[in-house]
């Protein structure tokens, strides 16, 4: 008998803060996968904004805390493309010729996946127990696509879906706009890039945007809104565990009998 | 140097965002390029391989630089040809003109040379009594327009079509003014016989160089236009102008990295015309220059050397990092406010005009990385960035009130217990104030953000708080 994988949990600041239901997805796909699903309270964020503001020092700090809180597990799984490529692709560096570290680090990187691909990758899951009925197109966002070579897994079991059409847009792999802080920093810039976006969205005509990074979602739903678009937007966990039944991002239930909030 | 206006970055990009015209000939950069290298590399099964290669070459040269500028100068020299080394642009001028002064000098042509631009040549003949004339088709165009390049290939890539027709009607008064202008190749064939002329009038032409060969003494440079060939063959005098890092050890080795530059830049297998120039002009040959002067110039180059910027040096300009760049698509080259814009603008600008000008550049980008997906040098490029990032936080360069907000920020993720109860505070706090809606319109932290999107609203209370109530035994 297989034993049971110990997967830590490592929601994400922006899915804590702002859409915890996207956890509680990620968690059942994890079960239903056949994982026990654990998740440290004492976990805060990845550290990137700090390591995107050139705030090494404390980004380190912050790190050394995520390998603590996660290193015991069989393997870390995020709900993001951008958080999970930080541990894997940017921990080792950090500690780069810090001994001890750089091998927790390296260790760390190691077992840390972004939810999707770990279903398919190391759960060998192909097809999930889902149902929307409606077309939906999926954005990839850009860390997990180049670094974590995130494409095609989730457009697989999303084909699994039931009553789910995929209608994908032109410039799919074309970044959101979003960028962190970038965002913050350059309104304009960013704007402009998500404007583009969501007219590309809009060529595609879905009832449903879904993405597997909630900062890039939380940009091209804001825009959508504000632009007045009918097109809902939803982590793409909240489809594939067939957790629908909170409002879409950016949405309430006042929006979903029809006035407008 | 040309005027610097990076430092005004964020004006810059408004102002860009705004202009019509200018977002309408960025259109073009958007489909085109991207479409055409895709093309080009989906015929080509070893391209990935391809790339590897060119960076170990270029890496290897970087290793052995001195050794093979050497090798390089004792080649052109046994040649016939001169070397002049120039330390910063206010030498490369004092030669550039030393030369043209000898031989009594009025007009130059120009090839297309972005490190001309560098070191502001044109103003500076000017100045001194020279007419330069640019030959490459975009450039002439800008140089009519007295503006800068806003794309390192694509010099007059901000300009449409109908602007072109204008500028020429205004310029070129001596033709009937109701000639037919709606089809490019008009405008191609018109500007080609205005610089026909010039050609063979000047006293001294000026190209840049994509490669010096160490083996041969060789400078090479590539176009679509054949001007560059005018540019060099036909004056009495060939000044290259080339920075340091354009050194490969062998002409094999040059044509390896050839492979993948007009794919990366246009899509083109390879560009019309590769010329290599060796030396002047000998007995036995039909034409060619009388003498032949390479003037090799560092600014700042030497400086990158050995620090974590060296893999910038590999960078054969090829564009496609602009090309493929958001950022660049949204805001156009001149916003960058120096000579090279866009992804490897935003990394070698800091290092040749100073982090303290330079700073918004680098920090103008989203890390989407694709522009070190299609670069065919493998320049590690967001990378890069991020270390320009981390010299201005050690050196205060960040605005006070956002370093305050990121070490507060940092302060609380350091500290789970505060963090958790900050966090429920907001997330609990931000439900009430959306008061049942799901976005915020307006919100006082978040201005920026606001000003043209909806801040989607926190569905209410934080994820670990939830978890933790409902399963406390699967808590660590
Ligand atoms: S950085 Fe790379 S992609 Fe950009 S111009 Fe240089 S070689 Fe080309």
């Amino acid at each position: 008998m297989n034993e049971k994988l110990r997967v830590g949990l490592f929601v994400t600041c922006l899915v804590d803060l702002f859409r915890p239901s996207v956890g509680f997805a990620a968690a059942k796909l994890l079960e239903d996968a056949g994982c026990e699903v654990l998740v440290p309270v004492s976990q805060t964020c990845c550290g990137q904004p700090a390591y995107n503001s050139g705030d090494r020092a404390d980004t380190r700090e912050i790190a050394e805390k995520v390998i603590t809180a996660f290193e015991e597990f069989d393997y870390v799984v995020a709900p993001s493309g951008s958080c999970a490529g930080m541990i894997r692709k940017h921990y080792p560096l950090l500690f780069a010729g810090d001994k001890a570290l750089e091998k927790r680090a390296k260790a760390l990187a190691g077992k840390t996946y972004e939810l999707v691909s770990f279903l398919t990758e190391v759960c060998n899951v192909t097809q999930v127990e889902a149902q929307y009925d409606g077309v939906v197109t999926y954005h990839d966002s850009c860390s997990g696509l180049r670094e974590l070579g995130i494409r095609d897994q989730p457009r697989e079991l999303l084909a699994t879906v039931k009553g789910l059409k995929l209608s994908e847009m032109k410039n799919a792999d074309v970044c959101c706009g979003f960028g962190g802080t970038f965002s913050v920093k350059y309104p304009d810039i960013s704007n402009s890039i998500v404007a583009e976006k969501t007219a590309t969205i809009e060529d595609a005509k879905p009832d449903l945007l879904l993405a597997g990074d909630l900062g890039c979602l939380l940009n091209m739903a804001g825009k959508l809104k504000r632009q007045g678009s009918n097109v809902h937007v939803r982590h793409v966990a909240e489809v594939l565990a067939g957790m629908t039944d909170k409002p879409p991002i950016a949405e309430s239930r006042r929006d979903l009998r029809g006035s407008d909030g | 140097m040309v005027e610097v206006h990076s430092p005004e970055f964020k004006e810059n990009s408004r102002k860009a965002l705004k202009d019509k015209q200018l977002q309408r000939a960025l259109q073009h950069v958007r489909g085109n390029f991207i479409d055409k290298r895709a093309k080009s590399i989906a015929d080509l099964p070893e391209f990935e391989a391809l790339r590897d290669n060119a960076r170990d070459i270029k890496n290897h040269a970087l290793e052995h630089l001195d050794l093979y500028l050497e090798a390089y100068e004792e080649r052109v020299v046994a040649q016939g040809g001169h070397v002049h080394w120039a330390r910063d642009s206010i030498e490369a001028r004092g030669l550039v003109l030393d030369i043209c002064r000898k031989v009594n000098a009025k007009t130059v042509t120009k090839g297309k040379s972005m490190i001309t631009e560098e070191i502001a040549l044109n103003e500076f003949l000017e100045k001194n009594g020279i007419t330069p004339i640019e030959t490459d088709l975009g450039e002439y165009i800008i140089q009519l327009r007295g503006e800068h390049p806003s794309h390192i290939i694509a010099p007059a890539v901000h300009v449409t079509k109908d602007q072109v027709a204008e500028d020429f009607k205004k310029a070129h008064t001596h033709l009937p003014p109701d000639r037919s202008m709606d089809e490019p190749e008009n405008l191609l064939l018109e500007a080609r016989g205005i610089l026909r002329e010039k050609f063979i009038a000047a006293d001294v032409g000026i190209t840049g160089a994509n490669f010096l060969v160490a083996e041969t003494g060789t400078s090479v440079i590539v176009t679509n236009e054949g001007n560059g060939d005018l540019t060099q063959t036909l004056p009495k005098v060939h000044i290259v102008m080339a920075s340091i890092e354009k050194i490969v050890p062998t002409l094999e080795d040059m044509s390896q990295i050839l492979r993948v530059l007009a794919r990366s830049a246009t899509g083109q297998e390879m560009s019309v015309y590769t010329t290599l120039s060796t030396g002047p002009k000998r007995k036995t040959d039909v034409d060619g220059p009388e003498q032949y002067h390479v003037i090799l110039l560092d600014n700042g180059r030497s400086n990158m050397l050995g620090t974590e910027f060296q893999d910038m040096l590999r960078c054969i300009r090829c564009g496609a990092c602009m090309n493929h760049c958001p950022v660049y698509h949204s805001v156009g080259g001149h916003a960058y406010g120096w000579v090279y814009p866009g992804p490897m603008g935003a990394v070698l600008t800091p290092q040749l005009i100073g982090v303290d000008k330079g700073g918004h550049l680098p920090n103008a980008s989203t890390f989407c990385g694709r522009c070190e997906e299609v670069c065919p040098m493998r320049i590690p490029l967001p990378k890069m960035m991020r270390h320009w990032r981390e010299r201005e936080f050690e050196r205060h360069l960040m605005p006070s009130g956002q370093r305050r907000y990121l070490q507060l920020w940092a302060w609380m993720a350091k500290r789970p217990a505060i963090y958790r109860l900050a966090t429920n505070v907001v997330t609990t706090g931000m439900r009430i104030l959306a008061i049942g809606r799901g976005r915020f319109k307006k919100f006082l932290m978040a201005g920026s953000w606001t000003a043209e999107r909806d801040l989607p609203a926190p569905q209410g209370g934080t994820f670990v708080s939830q978890w933790k109530r409902q399963r406390p035994e699967q808590v660590r």
